[in-house]
């Protein structure tokens, strides 16, 4: 019986030079596998924990996710309803409409917040320790997903309660929330390293992302802006949301041959977004307060 | 034992802004270097408001050795181990590491006050690296290090400072790395924890782990490092034996101390010179415990002064002033001539420990207001050997007592005093 007596060959051999990461690509990217693979666990705890965390002192729990867009929704039932506006008619009653299109939206939204928010919060933890920083992201998708999961019970509660006929096209929808969340982290990704230096993005994105809601067709349909809002019509949100939202309420989409060009370009994006995320950690690291 | 360096550190430097806005701003154009894949070539390139954080520094360490990191705040030490942690990068220079390395830089990261202690033990040590399996394994060994099985399903917010530092380093204690890079945290806890952390990192170096070790506390130093490097602002100026490498380091610190030279206004003389010999008359700084130290003290003056005093005092960075002494005190009485006068004193068998030390002299006349002169840092003498024991096997810290034990003969007149004294405070 013969025991590994050398373990010098496979041992980790770690090297930092000041020239770029990227000036060795290939060993670049097989870190970068080797960390998202590494990073499962560590992901999955800081999901665990910043969930509890932020709930466990609350006597609603998790029904808090619920609360952003079901008051939007009912704000807007009670604006269309009083008639200080009007929007084309929708193939379902306006309310479900709309709060189909804000737990869609939420996805998108959060997804953007997601990475700046995580880095943010673990300030001290990126100065200090070294971990695999893929988990921070991760474990950012993994709140998204979760108060998406909550919203979409409501909306299938929702739904049921007033007998709105399903479409068969629903088993798309996942395809649909995968694309919404991968645009948001990429711009989020995108995002992240000017925010770590400057606090300005982090001011500024609550305002976007609420001025982005109107540019995209959440409270109307995309037809009504047929002509209408140049914003609109270049939005990439446009496509991914009112497909998806097609998917599950039926009713004819004009955007959908848009949507699997788009969602190929986010696939990039998103990649290219994770690349600068990792080039950016260690140059930025020094720069921020412990 | 043979192979490669566990580390090797190749003329590593590090730039830092001392200015936020250009800071952040460099951060920026760093970034599109980084980007645009620069060579690295830049990297000494100081723009304004930059220093060196580290210059130029190179090292390296075998498996199995353990390194203590020495230099005051701002030397550079932080910096060289978030680099060795690749937490920062250098600007130039390069490093090499072998094995898997871990940092305890950094106590109870993640930690949420809300949730129990067995919850965060599972965050902090995800945190820090462990695997699940490894976690699991540990846990029980975890929670009996910390001594909290009773609270272990409480939430840490309800825990005293001393337990949420227990468990925090409970956690980083168990870590599995051959290399290991610690940031002073070894002190924390009462002395039974200290003493228990201290003899788990022992455990650790004795099964052969490479470590490294900063801590501002020479007698953790002396306890757990087989050899040192002192930095200062940035450049290696001393690296080898532990003993007098705490010198060096404590040279540093005196040197940096407020230099003073005052003197009143028309004193008539002042102190040129000291200059310190061994016994054989030869100009030494470098001594043993128990050695004699001669000064040759150079007074220059303009007139002749009678019955001129000297003071010494005896002086150790750490500590302060240690003791003091003035010539009259012997009997010794002395006249300042026109031009120069040099007077000796000797400081017989140097009832010192290693570590570095500095004389500070104040020159007076004859009267208590007569003050002249006083220069600190007169000189500057390190006491290098013998070694000392910080594992209280020995002698250690400052002062060398002249002692002895003995075990009291048994005497029954004193015990039945003793009986009868213990049973009278009943």
């Amino acid at each position: 019986m013969s025991l590994p007596t050398s373990p010098r060959h496979d041992e980790i051999v770690t090297v930092y030079s000041a020239a770029s990461q990227l000036r060795q690509p290939l060993q670049l990217v097989r870190t970068m596998m080797q960390d998202a693979f590494a990073a499962r666990w560590l992901a999955w705890r800081l999901l665990v924990r910043n969930l509890s965390a932020r709930y466990r002192q609350a006597l609603l729990g998790h029904a808090w996710g619920l609360l952003p867009p079901l008051l939007t929704t009912l704000v807007f039932v009670f604006l269309q309803d009083a008639g200080y506006f009007s929007v084309e008619k929708t193939p379902v009653p306006y309310g479900i409409f709309v709060l189909t299109g804000m737990t869609f939206w939420q996805v998108f939204a959060d997804a953007l917040q997601a990475p700046m928010r995580q880095v943010s919060q673990c300030q001290t933890m990126l100065t200090k320790v070294q971990f695999p920083r893929e988990a921070l992201i991760i474990a950012g998708a993994g709140e998204v997903l979760y108060s998406f999961a909550i919203r979409l019970l409501l909306l299938f509660v929702v739904v049921l309660w007033f007998d709105v006929p399903l479409a068969s096209s629903l088993v798309y929808v996942p395809l649909g929330v995968c694309a919404l969340l991968a645009l948001g982290l990429a711009l989020g990704l995108w995002l992240t390293p000017i925010s770590i230096l400057y606090q300005d993005v982090n001011h500024g994105l609550p305002f976007l992302v609420s001025l982005w809601m109107f540019a995209t067709p959440v409270l109307y349909p995309a037809q009504a802006s047929r002509g209408g809002s140049f914003f609109v019509r270049i939005n990439p949100v446009t496509a991914l949301l009112d497909t998806t939202r097609s998917w599950m309420l039926g009713g004819a989409s004009p955007w959908s041959p848009n949507f699997f060009w788009i969602f190929g370009l986010v696939i990039l994006a998103l990649l290219c977004g994770w690349l600068l995320y990792r080039l950016a950690l260690p140059v930025l690291i020094e720069r921020m307060s412990g | 034992m043979t192979g490669p360096a566990a580390l090797q550190v190749e003329h590593v430097s590090k730039k830092f802004c001392r200015s936020l806005k250009r800071s952040l701003w460099y951060g920026l154009q760093d970034l599109l270097a980084e980007v645009a894949a620069q060579d690295g070539s830049r990297g000494l390139h100081l723009r304004p408001a930059e220093f060196l954080a580290l210059d130029d520094v190179s090292f390296q360490l075998q498996r199995g050795e353990c390194l203590g990191l020495l230099g005051a705040n701002g030397a550079g030490k932080s910096t060289l181990l978030k680099m060795l942690n690749g937490l920062v990068r250098p600007d130039a220079g390069r490093v090499e590491i072998h094995g898997r390395i871990r940092a305890l830089i950094e106590l109870g990261t993640g930690f949420s006050p809300v949730l129990t202690g067995r919850e965060n033990i599972y965050i902090n040590g995800a945190i820090l690296g462990f695997s699940k399996k490894e976690i699991e394994s540990k846990f029980d060994e975890i929670v009996e290090f910390a001594e909290l099985a009773d609270f272990i399903d409480t939430p840490v917010q309800s825990y005293s400072t001393g337990m949420q530092v227990r468990l925090a380093m409970a956690v980083a204690a168990h870590m599995q790395a051959e290399f290991l890079l610690v940031d002073e945290v070894l002190a924390v806890g009462d002395i039974a924890f200290r003493m228990k952390c201290f003899q788990h990192f022992l455990d650790l170096k004795n099964a052969g782990k490479t470590i490294v070790v900063v801590s501002h506390n020479m007698v953790d130093i002396h306890r757990v490092c087989d050899r040192v490097i002192v930095l200062d602002r940035g450049k290696k100026i001393y690296d080898g034996a532990v003993a007098s490498g705490i010198a060096a380091y404590e040279e540093l610190l005196s040197k940096r101390g407020s230099l003073t030279d005052q003197r009143s206004a028309d004193a008539p003389a002042s102190i040129e010179r000291v200059e310190l010999f061994d016994e054989d008359g030869k100009p030494c700084s470098d001594f043993n415990t128990g050695e004699n130290l001669t000064a040759a003290v150079t007074i220059r003056s303009q007139r002749k002064i009678a019955n001129a005093r000297l003071i010494v005092h005896v002086l150790t960075p750490s500590l302060g002033l240690l003791g003091a002494f003035a010539s009259p005190h012997k009997g010794f009485r002395f006249d300042v001539e026109p031009g120069t006068t040099v007077v000796h004193f000797s400081i017989r068998k140097l009832p010192l420990l290693v570590g570095s030390y500095s004389l500070r002299l104040y020159l007076y006349g004859p009267d208590i207001k007569d003050f002249y002169h006083e220069v600190s840092q007169a000189a500057l003498f390190k006491i290098v050997g013998p070694p000392v024991d910080a594992f209280g096997y020995g002698v250690c810290h400052t002062i060398h007592f002249d002692h002895k034990w003995e075990i009291a003969e048994p005497s029954p007149g004193r015990e039945s005093a003793l009986t009868q004294g213990h049973y009278n405070g009943l």
